[in-house]
């Protein structure tokens, strides 16, 4: 028995973990255990890939095949997104979407079908894969992609681990010409601004806003847009030139222990977005960055998530439709202004063509991304953020859940059916479970 | 393999692939030799992949000592070194009453690696170059009620070692001696390691191939093992006896 979270500190749970690592010994566990779930690096937030028992697939981790060409790569599943860009950008490939951390798994990715700052051009991680070799709950290896079964291929992109254990996967990589990213940073005075910004920034490879959920009346939505290109050659200087791949990366700090609940407050969250606004350029400022600064800025501070205290953070997570966001998003900010309970992680995106996954999270429109710490006046908080969110005909994201009651998730989630009709094909009495699922009637 | 290369015996194990990783990072070709050659055949792809040096797999079982002639006699070339990291902990309790469990410990951490490593050492001393890298354990530097078995065949396997340095030297051939302490492997999963004394596969190879690369005879990973076994060791019997370690 372990006593396991993952990023949030947020539901801990008390279970076993086992490591598998050939296919005989991976079968060996799933028959001791029918009702388990894979895990990776923990870094979803809440509570999927938590339960009574869980299957850590980080020991089959190996890099299977690369065809230089097509850049398709053929991993095990338990190779972090760290691993394939310490090996493979310096041969000029980067992974298609990255999230907010190095620190995934390609499995975990596959399963929550995450979301990048490119995901308005192109869409989700799921469809960068193009086959997947999955170990069903019932015990069978199924090989699964866009062109084969593609019922469960799109069922597994997003489906949480629900329909097994992910193996292999072989997604395709893009190719760059160096490890570092043209950014341009530029603020923006309210939501009606920053909302501009996005419509202007489509043709943008990457784009991103960090939001003041704590700014009210008309500063309401002020924010800092960033949006990003991968540099070519010409955009280098010198000397970064003659080493395009090879950044000096900085080094790491460590939140060494969790600070005390009361270090977040009303009042030092105020003054942290005031200066992050305040320093934030007026007019477009163009830099080059590596890639580390660019997309995973928060990695260099290990155990960041301590900084919320023992009790850990829920991380709310919602995305609104088009037609619905604005207003939609100025009442999620005027009752987390209200409230008082806000976060300096507060992250906009506006979203591109939804994929085919029936789990799969982004629609198109804006996301919004909020860190609370964990207490009960934030828990009241966020069913009025539930409210809003459904009022307004958005959802939200199961990666960062730790709490939404199932009828907020099926209201939010209309493809459930198709999902269900899958996961009785392949794992007939429902038992491959986590905590997250049991509680939104997924299993 | 036209460059130079090292062959691993009982490639499967943890410290094992990540040590090769160090050395293929710095050019050598590798050899993984093991039980599980599906396996060993994925590792050798990955080994490849990740550091761009060449490495193939092939099945070696080190409990079959009559066909290891065979299995060197078919390298070509020979490699120009040999990491020896088959083990296998076994279960104390059980190797107590039961000595064909206890046959097994004994015959894996040490008949085995005698068996390979002695066909191995006369080809070096023949032609006077190579290193060998044998990883024993603290378990084997003083017996302890929790695993004397192992820790019995793995003193067998420091003080052969030992000699083998002793007999090389002279034909210019390094033998190295690897005392890991508590690592996190797929050995030692389950149990309840001690974090703050419990090393990671990659701190383990990282001091392996310092060692190597400044020519030391002994090392202990992580390096404060060398003190907490030497205090180990001075405890008068009389009093080690009565302690339940």
């Amino acid at each position: 028995m372990a006593r396991v979270v993952n990023w949030g500190n947020y539901p801990a749970v008390d279970g076993e973990i086992r490591g598998f690592s050939g296919d005989a010994d991976l079968a060996r566990a799933m028959a001791d255990w029918p009702d388990a779930i894979a895990r990776g690096l923990g870094r979803s937030y809440g509570d999927a890939s938590l339960g009574p028992r869980m299957l850590d697939a980080r020991r089959r981790r190996r890099f299977l095949a690369f065809d230089e060409g097509a850049g398709e790569l053929t991993c095990e599943a338990g190779a972090s997104l760290a691993e394939i860009l310490e090996t493979f950008t310096p041969r000029g490939w980067f992974p298609p979407v990255v999230p907010g951390t190095k620190f995934v798994t390609v499995g975990g990715a596959v399963a929550a079908d995450i979301h990048g700052k490119n995901h308005h051009k192109d869409g989700s991680f799921g469809g960068h894969v193009r086959a997947l070799r999955l170990a069903t709950a019932a015990g069978e290896t199924r090989c699964c992609g866009p062109d084969q079964d593609d019922g469960l291929f799109w069922a597994t992109c997003g489906g949480m681990g629900l329909t097994g254990v992910i193996l292999e996967t072989t997604l395709r990589l893009k190719p760059v010409q160096s490890a570092y990213i043209v950014q341009d940073v530029e603020r923006a005075r309210d939501l009606d601004e920053i909302m501009d910004r996005f419509a202007a920034a489509q043709d943008a490879a990457y784009s991103v806003a960090w939001i003041d959920c704590l700014a009210r009346g008309a500063r309401q939505g002020r924010s800092v847009m960033i949006t990003g290109e991968h540099a070519t050659l010409d955009q280098l200087d010198e000397g970064r030139r003659r080493r395009p791949f090879h950044p000096k990366l900085r080094r790491d700090l460590s939140a060494p222990f969790h600070l005390p609940g009361f270090t977040l407050n009303r009042w030092t969250v105020k003054a942290f977005n005031a200066c992050y606004y305040g320093l934030a350029p007026r007019r477009k400022k163009r830099t080059v960055v590596d890639y580390d600064r660019f997309f995973f800025p928060l990695d260099s501070v290990h155990h960041w998530n301590r900084i919320y205290g023992r009790r850990g953070f829920i991380q709310y997570q919602c995305a609104l439709p088009l037609a619905e966001s604005r207003r939609g998003l100025a009442a999620l900010l005027s009752a987390i202004a209200a409230a008082g309970e806000g976060s300096f992680l507060a992250v906009l995106k506006l979203f591109g063509k939804p994929g085919p996954g029936p789990l799969s999270f982004p629609i198109e429109g804006y996301t919004l991304a909020l860190d609370f710490p964990v207490k009960p006046s934030v828990m009241k908080l966020l069913d009025a953020l539930d409210r809003i969110t459904l009022d307004h005909g958005g959802r939200l994201y199961l990666a960062k859940d730790a709490r939404m009651p199932a009828e907020v998730f099926t209201a939010g989630y209309d493809r459930l059916a198709e999902f269900a009709e899958v996961k009785a094909a392949v794992d007939a009495g429902g038992r491959w479970s986590s905590r997250q699922s049991k509680r939104l009637g997924l299993s | 393999m036209s460059e130079p290369w090292i062959l691993i015996l009982g490639a499967s194990s943890d410290i094992a692939k990540a040590t090769a990783r160090r050395f293929a990072a710095r050019g050598y070709a590798h050899c993984l030799a093991g039980r599980n050659l599906a396996e060993l055949e994925k590792d050798a792809a990955d080994l490849q992949l990740r550091t761009g040096a060449p490495a193939r797999a092939v099945a070696f079982d080190a409990g079959d000592f009559a066909s290891h002639a065979a299995f060197y006699a078919a390298l070509d070339p020979k490699p120009v070194g040999v990491v020896c990291a088959v083990g296998y902990l076994g279960d104390q309790g059980k190797a107590q009453s039961d000595f064909e469990e206890a046959r097994q410990v004994m015959a894996a951490n040490y008949l085995g690696c005698v068996s390979a490593l002695n066909l191995i050492a006369d080809d070096f001393e023949r032609r006077g170059e190579g290193f060998i890298i044998g990883i024993s354990s603290v378990a084997g530097d003083r017996g302890r009620m929790s695993n004397y078995l192992y820790g019995s065949a793995k003193a067998g396997f420091t003080a052969y070692l030992s000699g083998l340095r002793n007999r090389l030297w002279r034909a210019g051939v390094a033998v190295i001696t690897v005392k890991p302490g508590f690592v996190a492997t797929r050995m030692t999963e389950g149990m309840d390691l001690p974090p703050m004394l419990t090393a990671s596969p990659e701190q383990a190879a990282r001091d392996i191939e310092r060692a190597w690369r400044r020519g030391r005879s002994v090392v202990y990973t992580r390096w404060f093992w060398r003190w907490i076994m030497l205090a180990i060791r001075c405890l008068p019997e009389f009093l080690f006896k009565r302690l339940k370690l």
